[in-house]
């Protein structure tokens, strides 16, 4: 059988092959009609200005050249335009539409692209598609049902000596956090139109925090701490896997106009599913879907053996496809707005956003509905569910983000940092992100309902954009998922993400949830704590005989899986909420007849 | 005051902490093998490449200063007891005011020839991991002779490399002395099932010398020759207290030491592995080599060299282990060979993996035990019941509260208590199911049965 699994690794890397190479295979020709813009006025001038500078109807070869010339054509047009506002505008239209503002040139050099690519993959959209999304998981398929062969029970054999998987060395790890963080804030100064604030206060609160947990929570006594890193190499596979999945994540947010082969090849499945041409997150999600059910598939026969991990698979599996992928596409076909039932505030983080909640209103019943569902799951639905099961229910069987982490994930849970050290930064950084998240819709709302902008000096549309770039894409996105082979699966998840702070605090105080120690049972083997995603130290629990109640644990119940002594148990009582972890079990001598120093 | 202890495994760690919690004393742990403990339990888990070896270790590394426990990195070469002194090998003296012996054990070898080779080593220390992971590389096979819990272990290790394993049990079942003959049986199907070679009732006669020191083959008691590049010897360990010679201290297997783990010379302790009780209570071995044991006597040495009297209990029997991927647990008195008032619920899953077993006494239907392969159960549940004596049929219409197995998981007790009422004729029904409300109401003894 191991033949076959070669063959299926072998499909696989041909397609990711295809897929990448698929970038490059097109050219690129701007024609009159594939101009892409909102308006007539518009379309007229970039096409005068592609007419003027000999762009229009000219072949390019590759897309960055198209691309630099057409962001050429867009100044061109925009003075052109810029020179008739001063004259006549059109009646009806207001000089700002009129204008061609550098906030359209991402939209239309996005477009405009991906109309004017001919070429293989334009020509034959669903051959590329089948060899490249098809042919990766029939390789994904061959390389895991073979494993059902195998006898049913915890397979981690070789994760540690294997270079996708054992983890990197402190020092590259350092280079990976460095090179993210200065190359985000840098990008971010311009994104935010070259302006230094944001960035500069982000990394004064890096700073702060990175103080804090060293001086204030004394941490720097904590020396040595626990190491993250493999005893010996480096995983070289894990660093090429990670950098791939950053540099995707990059592009797709902000330099979406160089993927349009990719949009092009999900065309067919878009009309197919929304009646429409795809869009790069329509690319994002089918990817994404894909992905979940896939690896979800190797998950379930992984786990073949432990029924609990079957069900929250599935779970993570339906979710994903119906919730965050079908129904939405379904309702953007029926004409009402697109929305994910199962997304929450401030994971959601603009759900109360302008834009969104005017989309929500103007659909009148269905508009309404959403609103109401979406504000009953924030303030209902998270403390009420959080009470009887744990965050578990949304964190490990409900959510998109933790949908991705236990499936493609899944081979680099061991990666997290156990140190003290590490959960210190972990509680600063995640409970700062939910006090932004906090702040920002603050700002937001009260612009909503006040129309004002400016609130104690801050400009609440600065603000929000700046929480969508550094929290929503870079966080959430190239360092929450590209992260995984560097720093384990739920980098976002445990540091960043403000809904799982929220559910963690509901869970620490006031949940019927915890994981039961059984007893004497524990041999400190340490396996819980290698495994478990979120850095728990479990073992620090188990040895003890204390129950794990943790503001992190997203209730995976892998910990549980693994243990070789059956020692770990997740479970829900209301017997005694308050009083959860105060049992100490193994401690023999019964303390009434001893005197402990305090 | 100045505590030393000579062993930094389970037992000896747990006293150095427990002495932290009650006093103020200096503590000195003292150990060649490795800087930092370790659990020895999973040496096996970092040769299969499941963990790093930094996560065998239950603490951190700064763990120690913090709670100022020196460690010291010394093999003790003698004890100088009338002066309260340790000899290192360097030639250094450590003086201490009481002294805590937890040195372990050491694998045993019963005088084969050849049990000196290359390539013919035990697994109980690092330094014996490091070995096997550097004969590693090539070997064509290997073969465990013994079976017992670290021969499985072993195997699995070797397995998990696609090195060829042939398994040697004298017995005619795996770990026929400690498991009752059914659960055996499933340990047999499953090794055979994973593809070892088990050769039962089959004993190692020498092991063959390749010319340079090395081995290269075993020799059977039934005169077969099987090749092989490595031996593993895994029958059993036992106390390792050859440098005790001369130093007054009482041995017999292992040190003697009186229920407050004290030996005959006062102030001088030994606990875990190496500890051999005078009077063991009442159920229990005088030398029990498990990790529990160690833990437990670390606890208990630490009160009783702080000056709290408190005399070694350690309570019903309880153990735990897996074979490949069954799992294990017994609490209470199961024995492989059962006395004549002992009876037995045995109930099998059709799946020959999975079974449960209640030892109970004939005469009067007071539990005795439990057994399970496969199946989880309550630690505290199962030692209530056995503390309050309670009846088989108080069991078994409560069993659900015993139940430790994951969410969604088959649950077993309806079919154990119609298997019951099979064999007795008897009508019980099963009044509990899984759950942690009633568990917890139970052990708070909120619930009468």
């Amino acid at each position: 059988m191991g033949f076959i699994k070669y063959i299926g690794l072998g499909l696989f890397i041909i397609a990711l092959s295809i897929f990448t190479l698929s970038l490059g295979l097109d050219h690129y020709q701007l024609t009159a009609e594939n101009i892409s813009a909102d308006t007539d006025y518009h379309r007229e001038a970039i096409l005068e200005a592609a007419k003027g500078n000999g762009m229009l109807d000219k072949e390019y070869a590759t897309n960055f050249a198209f691309i630099a010339d057409f962001k050429k054509t867009l100044l061109s047009a925009q003075e052109t335009l810029d020179r008739q506002a001063q004259a006549n505008i059109p009646e009806g239209v207001d000089e700002w539409n009129f204008r061609l503002g550098e906030w359209k040139f991402k939209d239309y050099t996005l477009l405009t692209t991906k109309h004017s690519s001919t070429g293989p993959v334009a020509d034959h959209p669903f051959l590329f598609w089948l060899l490249t999304i098809g042919l990766g998981i029939l390789g994904g398929l061959l390389f895991i049902l073979p494993d059902l062969q195998n006898i049913p029970g915890i397979k981690n054999n070789r994760i540690y000596h294997h270079t996708m998987t054992r983890g990197l060395k402190l020092g590259w790890r350092g280079v990976f956090l460095v090179t993210v963080i200065v190359g985000l804030l840098s990008y971010g100064v311009f994104y935010m139109g070259k302006s230094l604030f944001y960035p500069a206060l982000t990394l004064l609160v890096v700073g702060l925090i990175t103080g804090l947990v060293f001086f204030y929570e004394r941490s720097i006594n904590n020396t040595p701490a626990r190491s993250a890193g493999p005893e010996n190499w480096t995983a070289w596979l894990g660093i090429f896997t990670g950098i791939y999945l950053i540099g995707f994540y990059l592009l797709l947010y902000w330099a979406p106009e160089y993927i349009t082969s990719w949009i092009v090849l999900s065309d067919p499945l878009s009309y197919l599913l929304n009646g429409g041409e795809a869009s790069r997150w329509f690319v994002y999600g089918m990817l994404y879907t894909v992905i979940v059910l896939t690896m979800g598939l190797r998950m379930l026969v992984k786990y073949r053996h432990n029924m609990y991990q079957v069900v929250r698979t599935t779970s993570v599996m339906f979710f994903q496809t119906a919730f965050a992928f079908l129904i939405p596409e379904i309702l953007i076909r029926l004409n009402q707005p697109y929305f994910d039932f199962k997304n929450i505030w401030p994971l959601d983080y603009d759900f109360f956003f302008k834009n969104e909640l005017n989309i929500l209103i103007d659909n009148g019943g269905i508009g309404i509905f959403m609103l109401v569902w979406g504000i009953l799951l924030i303030i209902v639905g998270v403390p009420l569910f959080t009470y009887f099961f744990g965050k578990r229910w949304y964190c490990s069987w409900v959510c998109g983000c933790g949908g991705l982490a236990e499936t493609l994930g899944d081979p680099y849970r061991q990666l997290s940092d156990k140190s003290l050290r590490a959960w210190k930064f972990e509680r600063w950084i995640i409970h700062g992100v939910l006090v932004f998240a906090v702040v920002m819709t603050i700002l937001v709302l009260y612009t909503y309902f006040t129309g004002s902008y400016t609130v104690l000096g801050f400009n609440s549309d600065t603000v929000r954009t700046w929480y969508g770039f550094i929290i929503g894409s870079a966080f959430a996105g190239v360092v929450g998922t590209g992260f995984y082979p560097l720093m384990g699966n739920r980098v976002w998840c445990r540091f960043g993400c403000p809904l799982a702070a929220y559910l963690g605090l509901v869970q620490r105080f006031k949940s019927r949830f915890r994981i039961t120690t059984n007893g004497g049972q524990c041999i400190s083997c340490g396996n819980c704590s290698t495994y478990c995603e979120m850095g728990i130290d479990v073992r620090h629990y188990a040895q003890r005989g204390q129950d794990v109640v943790r503001s992190s644990c997203v209730g995976c119940g892998i910990c549980a899986a693994v243990c070789p002594r059956g020692v770990l148990r997740l479970e829900n009582s209301s017997e005694d909420v308050d009083s959860r972890t105060e049992q100490i079990r193994t401690i023999m001598i019964s303390e009434d007849e001893v005197r402990l120093l305090s | 005051m100045h505590i030393a202890i000579i062993g930094n495994g389970i037992a000896g760690v747990t006293a150095a902490r427990f002495i932290r919690k009650l006093s103020n004393h200096d503590i000195t742990l003292i150990s060649t093998e490795t800087e930092y403990f370790f659990s020895r339990t999973a040496l096996m888990y970092v040769y299969m490449g499941h963990m790093r070896f930094v996560d065998t270790q239950p603490y951190e590394p700064w763990f120690w200063k913090k709670n100022r426990i020196n460690l010291k990195q010394a093999f003790i070469d003698k004890i100088d007891a009338p002066n309260k002194q340790l000899k290192t090998r360097n030639g250094e003296t450590i003086t201490y005011d009481k002294l805590i012996i937890a040195c372990g054990s050491k694998s045993n070898k019963f005088g084969w020839p050849g049990q000196d080779l290359e390539g013919v080593r035990g697994l109980y220390s690092y330094q014996d991991l490091e070995y096997m992971e550097a004969h590693s590389e090539g070997l064509k096979r290997a073969i465990i002779v013994g079976g017992g819990l670290i021969g499985i272990e072993m195997a699995e290790m070797f397995h998990s490399r696609h090195i060829p394993v042939t398994f040697l049990v004298r017995e005619n079942s795996y770990w026929s002395m400690v498991l009752p003959t059914e659960e055996s049986n499933i340990v047999n199907r499953h090794i055979r099932e994973h593809g070892f070679d088990l050769k039962l009732e089959t004993e190692l006669k020498e092991i063959v010398d390749d010319g340079n020191g090395r081995a290269v083959a075993v020799v059977t008691n039934k005169g077969e020759r099987i090749e092989c590049g490595y031996v593993g010897l895994t029958a059993g360990v036992s106390p390792n207290i050859g440098f005790l010679e001369g130093s007054g201290i009482e041995t017999k297997r292992g040190i003697l030491v009186d229920q407050n783990l004290q030996t005959n010379i006062p102030d001088v302790y030994a606990i875990g592995d190496c500890a051999e009780l005078r009077n063991p209570p009442a159920g229990r071995r005088p030398i029990e080599a498990v990790w529990y044991v160690g833990r437990m006597m670390g606890e208990t040495v630490a009160h009783n060299v702080c000056g709290q009297k408190v005399d070694y209990a350690p309570g019903f029997w309880f153990n735990s282990a897996k074979f490949l991927d069954i799992e294990y647990q017994v609490y209470g008195d199961v024995q492989a060979k059962a006395p004549e008032h002992h009876k037995s619920l045995y109930w099998e899953h059709p799946d020959g993996k999975k079974s449960i077993r209640m030892v109970y006494d004939k005469n009067n239907d007071q539990i005795l035990g439990f057994n399970l392969m496969g199946v989880r159960y309550r630690h505290e549940v199962c030692d209530k019941w056995l503390k309050e004596k309670a009846s088989i049929e108080t069991v078994l219409q409560n069993l659900g509260l015993a139940n430790f197995d994951p969410e969604f998981y088959d649950e077993y007790e309806n079919a154990v208590v119609a298997l019951y009422n099979q064999q007795s004729g008897k009508n019980l029904q099963l009044k509990q199911k899984r759950g942690l409300t009633a568990a917890l109401r139970f052990l708070r003894d909120k619930i009468a049965l």
